[in-house]
């Protein structure tokens, strides 16, 4: 069952539409991602869904509700975690989420959610003497503390250190066992790769894809490589010969092998069957990156 | 209701442990005061001044100076910054209006305001003998008119200016020329008639706060100026204001 339903959404700028006829549904209990490069649309979108933007056509639904005409009631359930939002510089960590749990009807167990976003320590601290990932972690916390149905995370894991970031992955993941349906918003493929049900991948305000991880990339290419250091030289031919293999390069000591499904397994026999050893034997798959480059013709990293 | 508590509970606790605020805001008047009234010819009567002495006739500028700080400065400075860094923003994301935090906010400066006028009247009255306000209905009258007026004014730099640091610019000058008209820099009666003259019309109203202080009623043109100023000021405010 839909719990969002976005429709035709449109969004202008002055002459600039940032938004162009999006449409996508997102199911209850799902991780939806929105991934695009820079002023792809992203935040737009979303903010048009939090009922923080007016929009200028389609329709959007949020539980049924209109995010423009019932704001107030969508906002008891709807936990929003914005870009670049700061807090007063000396509010402290615990007053912010005391404050913030009085704004909504049900409130979620505000102790428990600081101690799973590593700030039990830091109840005291004013939000200015916090670092930029421990900002981050308190905004997040602020996003959940309502105990919403749906949460909408925007750049979530922006300015957090490698292991704060598998430590908020792991708890998005809690959040979602918990039955909360979540939107994120990222430029990074590895996030959206482990954490996504289905991404969007948004460019130039339009939905160029919407499918799974794992679509997206099969979407692109299904071929693999395979690179090794061969032990003995050998012709080109005996690889060339297998209907897995459709190519076979070399750069420098090391071949390049690519193909199809069942690529690894037939190359390894017949390299066993001619006693030949693949040393630094490494398999290469189309990332989410490629498959990204592919479908709007941009690098997410620049 | 219980989110509006909670707001103006956390907005009174950041203005007390904002040094800036606590010092110059709620004491740096009283301090005023009784500096002045410790040079032993100031507490003496003065024929420059109709027979008052020097710190009768300034307790009301102290006053002047202590809804100034506050209404002028502080009240449109945190409420810019609160924009500029998307505290404002953040609130629209809750089910609670950010005209809330702005109501919190003001709430937290008017008390702080009052507290500051209390202390000047209050301390003045103890050190040095100051006499309170002899028309104490009309002091008020001025008082909740002239505090009103340069809350207004202030929440429209709030609303016009469209950083916090363009907020400062825009209301130190608007505080120092309340000060100036008001008598803060210098005593009204070393200043032209026709620009003490006008100073009765700069909210807060120093002439009406003197006048109320001495015993008279306030004149009733200032006090409608005063009104007039509050509701335009208030008005456009709420018009041009943005969340973000």
């Amino acid at each position: 069952m839909a719990i969002i339903e976005v429709q035709d959404l449109v969004k202008d700028y002055g002459s600039f539409r940032a938004v162009d006829g999006i449409s996508f549904e997102v199911g209850e209990g799902e991780i939806f991602g929105i991934l695009g490069p820079n002023g792809a649309g992203k935040t737009t979108t979303v903010e048009c869904i939090e009922g923080l933007r007016s929009r200028d056509g389609g329709s959007v639904k949020v539980m049924g509700l209109d995010p423009e005409r019932d704001g107030a009631e969508l906002k008891q359930v709807l936990g929003i975690q914005l870009q670049e939002s700061r807090l007063p510089d000396r509010i402290r960590v615990g007053e912010a989420l005391d404050l913030y749990g009085s704004f909504y009807r049900k409130r979620s167990d505000t102790d428990r959610l600081i101690e799973q976003l590593g700030l039990g320590g830091k109840r005291k601290t004013p939000f200015g003497k916090l670092s930029g990932g421990q900002q981050q972690r308190l905004s997040i916390a602020l996003a959940l503390v309502g105990s919403p149905r749906v949460a909408v995370l925007d750049e979530l894991t922006t300015g957090l250190d490698p292991q704060a970031r598998r430590d908020t992955w792991d708890l998005i993941e809690q959040v979602r066992d918990s039955g909360v349906t979540i939107i994120l918003v990222t430029h990074f493929m590895d996030e959206a790769e482990r954490l996504c049900d289905r991404i969007a991948v948004v460019d130039s305000g339009k939905l160029v894809a919407l499918d799974t991880p794992a679509g997206l990339t099969a979407r692109v290419s299904e071929e693999q490589r395979v690179r090794f250091r061969p032990s003995a030289d050998f012709p080109d031919a005996l690889l060339l010969d297998l209907p897995e293999v459709t190519r076979v390069e070399r750069s420098g000591s090391h071949m390049v092998v690519s193909g199809g499904e069942n690529l690894l397994q037939a190359v390894a026999s017949v390299l066993a069957r001619n006693h030949i050893v693949a040393a630094e034997l490494r398999v290469e798959q189309v990332s989410l990156d490629d498959a990204f480059v592919a479908l709007t013709g941009k690098s997410l990293q620049n | 209701m219980r989110s509006l508590g909670k707001l103006i509970q956390i907005e009174a606790r950041l203005f007390l442990r904002d040094p800036m605020t606590f010092i110059v805001g709620l004491l740096l008047p009283t301090v005023v005061l009784i500096g002045l009234g410790a040079v032993p010819a100031l507490r003496e009567r003065s024929e420059d001044i109709g027979g008052q002495r020097f710190i009768d006739y300034f307790a009301p500028s102290t006053i002047v100076m202590a809804v100034g700080v506050i209404g002028l400065t502080n009240l449109p400075v945190v409420l810019a910054t609160y924009r500029e860094q998307g505290v404002l923003r953040r609130m629209r994301a809750t089910p609670v209006a950010p005209a809330q935090l702005l109501l919190a906010q003001l709430v937290v400066n008017i008390v702080a305001s009052l507290a500051s006028a209390l202390l000047v009247i209050a301390s003045g009255r103890i050190v040095y003998g100051v006499p309170l306000p002899q028309h104490p209905l009309g002091f008020l009258i001025a008082f909740l008119l002239g505090i009103t007026a340069v809350f207004a004014l202030g929440m429209l730099v709030a609303a016009v200016a469209p950083t916090a640091r363009a907020a400062t610019g825009l209301s130190t000058i608007l505080f120092m020329a309340a000060m100036f008209f008001g008598g803060v820099y210098l005593p009204r009666f070393m200043l032209p008639d026709a620009v003490a003259n006008i100073g009765a019309f700069v909210p807060p109203g120093v002439q009406s706060l003197l006048d109320a202080w001495t015993g008279t009623a306030p004149a009733a043109i200032p006090l409608v100026a005063m009104a007039a100023t509050a509701i335009a000021a208030g008005a456009v405010a709420a018009r041009v204001f943005k969340w973000e």
